[in-house]
C-alpha cells in the first residue's frame, strides 16, 4: 500500500516535470534560435534553418552531370540507368542506391546534381563578425541570400548603446530621488493639501501615457526640449512618479515610529532624518523600484520615439529601424536583438529577488 | 478694550496665512523651476555640441543627477535658514513639491489639456466644427470603420492576451511549486520580462518568417518548418488576417506569463498549508482543494493579475508598430493614436482616441481610489 503510494507519487511528479520541461522548451527556443542565428554566416542564414548547426542528415553534392546536346530535355532522360522526365528531374529523384539527383535551374542549364544523404557534425563557421557588423557605425560588407556582396553603413548599435545608458541612468535615479523626499513627506510631515496631494498620486497610477504625449510635446517644442536628454529623462519621471511614490511611501510610511521620535529629540532635522536614516533603511524597496524602472526605460520604445527621435536614438529605436529598413538582413537583426538584451538581461537575473519584490509590491504602471 | 487688538491679531494671521501661501508655492514652484532652468541651458549646449559621444553621456548623467541633489540641498538650506515656525510649514513643501509639480506638469494637467485639443481641428487650433459638430473627433474615435477595427483587435488582445498569459501563469505556478526545479522553471518562464517588446518583436518575427515556395528556398522560420515536416504547407503568418492577431498576442502571453506566474506563485505559498491538509483528510483530491480552497483564497491576487494585464493589453503599442505596422487588419487603438498624431498630423483626432483610453481605464482608477479610501486609517 506504501510502495503504491510512493510510485504513485513518483509517477505524478514525473508527469509535471515532464509538462514543466515541455512549457519552457517551447518559451526557451525562440530565443535559442535567434542567438543560434547570430552566430552565424550572413548568408548561411538563408540556405538553411537555425537548426542545421546541430549534427543532422543533409543531402551532400558528391558529383554532377552535365547532359550533352544530343540528349532530348523534353521527353524521357536517359541518366544514371533510370529514365526521367525533366519535371521529375527538377523535383529530385531517389535511386535505388539511396543517391539522388536534381536538376539545377532551367532546361538549357542540362546540369543535374548528384547528392547523397549524409550526417553533418555540428556547424564550425559561427563567428562573431554579426556582432562586430552591427556595433559598429562604419562601413560594413557582407554576403545577401543570392550571394551577392552587399556594402552598407553600420547601424551604430554602439552609439545607441550609449546612448540608452545615458537615458536610463538618470531617469532611474532622479525619480526616486524625488519620489523618496515625497513619500517621507507624506509618511511623516503634516501641512495643508496632504490627502489631495496623494489622491492625485493614486489617481495618476494607471493613467495611460497616450494622455500626455500629445501636450508634453507641444511644451517641448517650445522649450526647444525635443530630442535633448534632459526632456526625455523629465519624462520618463513624470511617468514613473506616480508609481515610485506610491511604492516608496508604502514602505517608508511603515518604519517604526519610535526610530524617527529618537532622531527628533536628539535634535536631527528633516533633511538628516530622511538622508542618514531613511534613505538607508529603505535600500530594498529603493533597488526594487531601481530595477523596475531601469528596465521599465531601456525597454521603452514610445517615449523614445515621441520625445528623442533619430539624433540620440537609443537601442529599441535604433533596432526598430533595422526591422523597418532592413527585415530581411536576420544576421544583423538577431545579433542586434542581443547586444539589446545583454544589459537589462544581465540586471534581471543579478538582481531579480528584488525586482520581485518589487512586483509583488506594486501595482500598474502607466 | 480687547476689539482692536483682536482685528489687528487678526490681521497679522492673515498676513501670516497669506505669507505662508505665497512661500509654499515658491518653494514647490519656483524652485523646481530655476533648477530646471540651469539644467536646460546646458542640455541644448549638450544636444548641439560634437563633442565624443561617451563624454556628452558623462557629462549629461553627472549634470542630471547632480542637478537635481542639489535642488533639495538647496531649498532645504534656504528653509532651514528661515525662523522658526516659517521653517516648519515651508519644509514639506521642499520635500513634496518636485514631485507633485512633475507629476502635475506631466500627468495631471495633460488630462485636461487633452480633453480640450480633442475638441479642436487637426492642428489643435481652431474648434473642429460648430453646434454638434464638435463632436467630429469622437464620432471617428468611436463610429469610423478603421477605429472599430481596433476595438475589436483591441477585445481580442484584452480576452486572449490576458487569458493566456494568466491561464499558463497558473499552470505553471501550480506545477512549479510541487516541483524540486522550481527555480529553474520559473527563472525561464520569467526570463522574457527583461526583454524589450521591440527585442521580443525580433525574436518572434524570426519564428514566423516567410520565404515562400521555390527551387533552392528553405523556410528558416521555426514554425514554417515544423508545419513543414508535418506535411503542411508554409505560411506568411503574419499577413493572415484574422489569425495574425492571434500570433502578435503569442507575443505578448509570451512577454507576460512570467509576471502572472510571480505574482500568481507567491500568493498560492501563502495559502495556510492546514487548511489544505484537513481538505485532503476529508478525502478531497487534489483536484477539489484546487478549486475549493487555493482558488478561492489567491481570488484577490487573481483579480490583480488580470487587471494589470487587461490595462497592459488595452495599452498595447511596440509588438504591433514592430511587427506589423497595424497592416492587414492588425491595427490597435494605441497605434492608431500614434498614426494620427505622428503620420497623419492630426491632433485633434489623436485626442480624442487618448481620452477613449484613459475612459477604458477609468473603472480602475475610481476602484483604486476606493481601496485606497478604505485603507485611510492607515495614512
Amino acid at each position: 500500500m506504501a510502495a503504491g503510494k510512493k510510485s504513485q507519487k513518483k509517477k505524478s511528479a514525473l508527469i509535471i516535470n515532464g509538462v514543466l520541461i515541455l512549457i519552457c522548451g517551447i518559451w526557451l527556443l525562440p530565443t535559442v534560435g535567434v542567438f543560434i542565428t547570430s552566430f552565424r554566416d550572413s548568408q548561411d542564414i538563408f540556405n538553411s534553418g537555425w537548426w542545421a548547426v546541430f549534427p543532422h542528415k543533409e543531402d551532400i553534392n558528391i558529383g554532377e552531370i552535365i547532359l550533352d546536346d544530343a540528349v532530348d530535355v523534353n521527353g524521357k532522360i536517359p541518366v544514371e540507368g533510370i529514365n526521367a522526365s525533366f519535371e521529375e528531374l527538377r523535383e529530385g529523384i531517389t535511386l535505388p542506391d539511396g543517391r539522388k539527383l536534381t536538376w539545377i535551374g532551367n532546361k538549357r542549364s542540362r546540369k543535374i546534381i548528384i547528392s547523397e544523404r549524409q550526417w553533418v557534425g555540428f556547424a564550425n563557421n559561427l563567428s562573431i563578425d554579426n556582432y562586430k557588423d552591427v556595433i559598429t557605425g562604419k562601413e560594413i560588407t557582407f554576403t545577401d541570400s543570392a550571394g551577392n556582396e552587399i556594402l552598407r553603413k553600420g547601424n551604430n548599435l554602439g552609439g545607441a548603446f550609449l546612448n540608452s545608458i545615458a537615458v536610463a541612468v538618470p531617469a532611474t535615479i532622479i525619480p526616486i530621488l524625488i519620489a523618496a523626499f515625497a513619500a517621507f513627506g507624506f509618511s511623516w510631515l503634516k501641512f495643508p493639501g496632504r490627502d489631495l496631494f496623494f489622491t492625485m498620486i493614486i489617481a495618476m497610477l494607471v493613467v495611460p501615457l497616450q494622455i500626455s504625449l500629445i501636450p508634453i510635446l507641444q511644451d517641448y517644442t517650445k522649450l526647444q526640449l525635443n530630442g535633448t536628454f534632459l526632456g526625455i529623462w523629465l519624462a520618463h519621471t513624470g511617468f514613473g512618479l506616480p508609481l515610485a511614490t506610491y511604492l516608496l511611501f508604502n514602505y517608508i510610511s511603515s518604519l517604526p515610529r519610535e526610530l524617527l521620535e529618537a532622531a527628533y529629540i536628539d535634535g536631527a532635522t528633516n533633511f538628516t532624518i530622511l538622508v542618514r536614516l531613511i534613505l538607508p533603511l529603505s535600500v530594498p524597496a529603493l533597488a526594487s523600484f531601481a530595477i523596475f524602472q531601469f528596465l521599465w526605460v531601456w525597454n521603452d520604445y514610445l517615449v523614445s520615439l515621441v520625445f528623442l527621435g533619430e539624433k540620440s536614438r537609443v537601442i529599441t529605436y535604433a533596432l526598430a529601424s533595422i526591422v523597418g529598413e532592413k527585415g530581411q538582413d536576420w544576421h544583423l537583426l538577431t545579433s542586434g536583438a542581443f547586444v539589446s538584451m545583454l544589459l537589462p538581461m544581465a540586471v534581471f537575473f543579478m538582481l531579480q529577488r528584488y525586482f520581485v519584490r518589487g512586483m509583488l509590491a506594486g501595482s500598474v504602471k502607466g | 478694550m480687547q476689539g482692536p487688538h483682536e482685528k489687528s491679531c487678526a490681521f497679522a494671521h492673515f498676513i501670516s496665512w497669506f505669507t505662508t501661501i505665497i512661500g509654499r508655492v515658491f518653494i514647490s514652484l519656483f524652485v523646481p523651476a530655476i533648477t530646471f532652468l540651469v539644467l536646460w541651458k546646458v542640455f541644448l549646449f549638450l544636444r548641439d555640441s560634437d563633442a565624443p559621444q561617451s563624454i556628452i553621456v558623462l557629462v549629461a548623467i553627472l549634470w542630471g543627477v547632480g542637478g537635481v541633489a542639489m535642488l533639495f540641498v538647496i531649498s532645504n538650506w534656504l528653509v532651514e535658514q528661515l525662523p522658526g515656525n516659517w521653517g516648519r510649514r515651508l519644509q514639506p513643501f521642499v520635500f513634496i513639491g518636485p514631485a507633485v509639480v512633475i507629476m502635475g506638469w506631466y500627468l495631471t494637467i495633460p488630462v485636461f489639456r487633452t480633453l480640450v485639443l480633442s475638441f479642436k481641428d487637426p492642428l489643435g487650433q481652431d474648434w473642429v466644427g460648430k453646434g454638434w459638430a464638435i463632436f467630429n473627433n469622437y464620432k471617428f474615435a468611436f463610429t469610423d470603420r478603421i477605429m472599430l477595427e481596433t476595438f475589436r483587435n483591441n477585445f481580442l488582445w484584452m480576452v486572449l492576451g490576458t487569458a493566456l498569459s494568466v491561464g499558463v501563469g497558473l499552470l505553471i505556478a501550480v506545477l512549479a511549486d510541487r516541483s524540486q526545479f522550481e527555480s529553474i522553471y520559473k527563472a525561464i518562464i520569467f526570463m522574457p520580462m527583461a526583454i524589450s517588446f521591440v527585442g521580443a518583436g525580433v525574436i518572434w518575427k524570426f519564428v514566423y518568417t516567410y520565404r515562400g515556395e521555390g527551387v533552392g528556398i528553405h523556410e528558416i522560420g521555426i514554425l514554417n518548418a515544423i508545419v513543414l515536416a508535418l506535411g503542411g504547407k508554409s505560411q506568411p503568418w503574419l499577413s493572415l488576417p484574422p489569425w495574425n492577431n492571434l500570433f502578435l498576442i503569442i507575443i505578448m502571453a509570451w512577454l507576460q506569463t512570467g509576471f502572472a506566474m510571480v505574482v500568481i506563485s507567491s500568493a498560492i505559498k501563502g495559502v495556510p498549508f492546514e487548511l489544505l491538509e484537513a481538505a485532503r483528510i476529508d478525502g478531497a483530491t487534489e483536484v477539489q482543494a484546487f478549486f475549493k480552497i487555493t482558488i478561492p483564497y489567491i481570488k484577490g491576487t487573481l483579480i490583480t493579475v488580470t487587471t494589470t494585464i487587461i490595462i497592459f493589453s488595452l495599452k498595447l503599442f511596440d509588438i504591433v508598430r514592430v511587427m506589423t505596422g497595424g497592416n492587414n487588419g492588425t491595427n490597435v487603438i494605441a497605434n492608431e493614436f500614434y498614426l494620427q498624431r505622428f503620420t497623419y498630423g492630426n491632433t485633434g483626432r489623436a485626442s480624442a482616441i487618448a481620452i477613449v483610453l484613459l475612459l477604458a481605464v477609468i473603472p480602475v482608477i475610481i476602484n483604486n481610489l476606493r481601496e485606497f479610501n478604505k485603507n485611510r486609517r492607515a495614512f
